[in-house]
């Protein structure tokens, strides 16, 4: 695993200058907006890559708060498998109900993703894993949602004249940064025992704000621009291509760096842990 | 044209900043794992 890394690390960032050529000088030349719009190139693939960070620390602390007791454990399983089959069901059975744009495909592909992921965190992830991947992928998550809120407006000024706005898109997303933040400074500063288990309830209650961030353009008059990809709208095909390509490399860039967090927390755990035994062992070593 | 080169040095800048703070993270991790193994 450890020569893969460096291998992965250079491919990545093979593929993050290709999707930068592609964005700078392949894609199209957007007619109203001009170059400014590739902005877009980068602020969109940083957005779904936190919402997929977040998601995935949104399963962790479930998985972290259920595997306490086996008895919860087995009720979450069995939840989980009967949200999947409804949300495979309910979009073809209730479709006038979803929004105009929403593919009932695109609600079951999402949750198929939703139960795999789930019993794939559980199958590779122990009790104590589950707590660092949460915490690695909340770390990230905020890194590339502060890249979002600060593409976002340098986006907004030329082409709305104002750097920021209080609408539902924009204020839910400062919204869900700032419980991410306040989920990491009580990683940091508090020395509980039960830290883990109040930030894994936060994060759980925090993730609803996903959703609600990224169907608000759906719901809501907002100044943000109505989606161009699975919502109903258009976009030139190479335009959607250079978009896919950057995404992937951000992907690819999310998760080596997800990698070294995780190896860094695990890392620091193990430290701890020496140091606390080498505490309990000191003094009687002093004794004799 | 500035608007747009400003908001991907912006991009990287944030992605650089951060992992710049996890490698010096690790290299005050290395410094207690080595006086670790001098005490063990």
């Amino acid at each position: 695993m450890k020569k893969a890394f460096p291998i992965l690390g250079l491919l990545t960032a093979a593929l993050l200058s290709y999707a930068l050529y592609q964005a700078l000088v392949v894609a199209p030349t957007e007619q109203t907006m001009g170059d400014v719009q590739r902005i877009f190139y980068y602020h969109v693939p940083s957005a779904w890559t936190a919402f997929l960070l977040f998601f995935i620390n949104f399963l962790a602390s479930i998985q972290y708060l259920v595997r306490r007791d086996q008895k919860t454990d087995t009720i979450a399983n069995w939840v989980v498998i009967a949200l999947g089959v409804l949300v495979c069901i309910a979009p073809y059975a209730f479709r006038t109900l979803l929004p105009a744009g929403v593919y009932p495909s695109s609600v079951v592909t999402t949750g198929i993703v939703f139960v795999g992921l789930y019993f794939l965190i559980k199958r590779l992830f122990s009790e104590q894993q589950t707590d660092m991947l949460a915490l690695t992928t909340a770390e990230v998550g905020v890194v590339f949602c502060t890249v979002v809120l600060v593409t976002g407006p340098l986006w907004a000024r030329p082409v709305w004249g104002i750097w920021w706005t209080w609408d539902v898109r924009l204020t839910s997303t400062l919204v869900l940064w700032l419980i991410y933040v306040s989920y990491l400074v009580l990683r940091r500063f508090s020395s509980s025992g039960q830290t883990p288990v109040l930030a894994a309830a936060l994060a759980v209650f925090g993730a609803l704000d996903v959703p609600l961030v990224y169907f608000s353009i759906w719901f809501f008059r907002t100044q943000h621009p109505q989606p161009v990809v699975g919502g109903g709208g258009s976009i030139d095909p190479r335009m959607l291509r250079v978009l896919l390509i950057n995404w992937v490399a951000f992907l690819c860039f999310a998760f080596l760096v997800c990698w070294s967090r995780y190896r860094l927390e695990r890392t620091k755990r193990e430290v701890e842990e020496t140091q606390a035994l080498e505490a309990l062992l000191e003094p009687r070593s002093a004794l004799r | 044209m500035s608007f747009l080169y400003a908001a991907y040095a912006a991009t990287w800048t944030i992605h650089i900043v951060y992992l710049i703070t996890v490698v010096r993270r690790y290299s005050r991790l290395k410094k207690e794992v080595d006086e670790l193994n001098k005490k063990i």
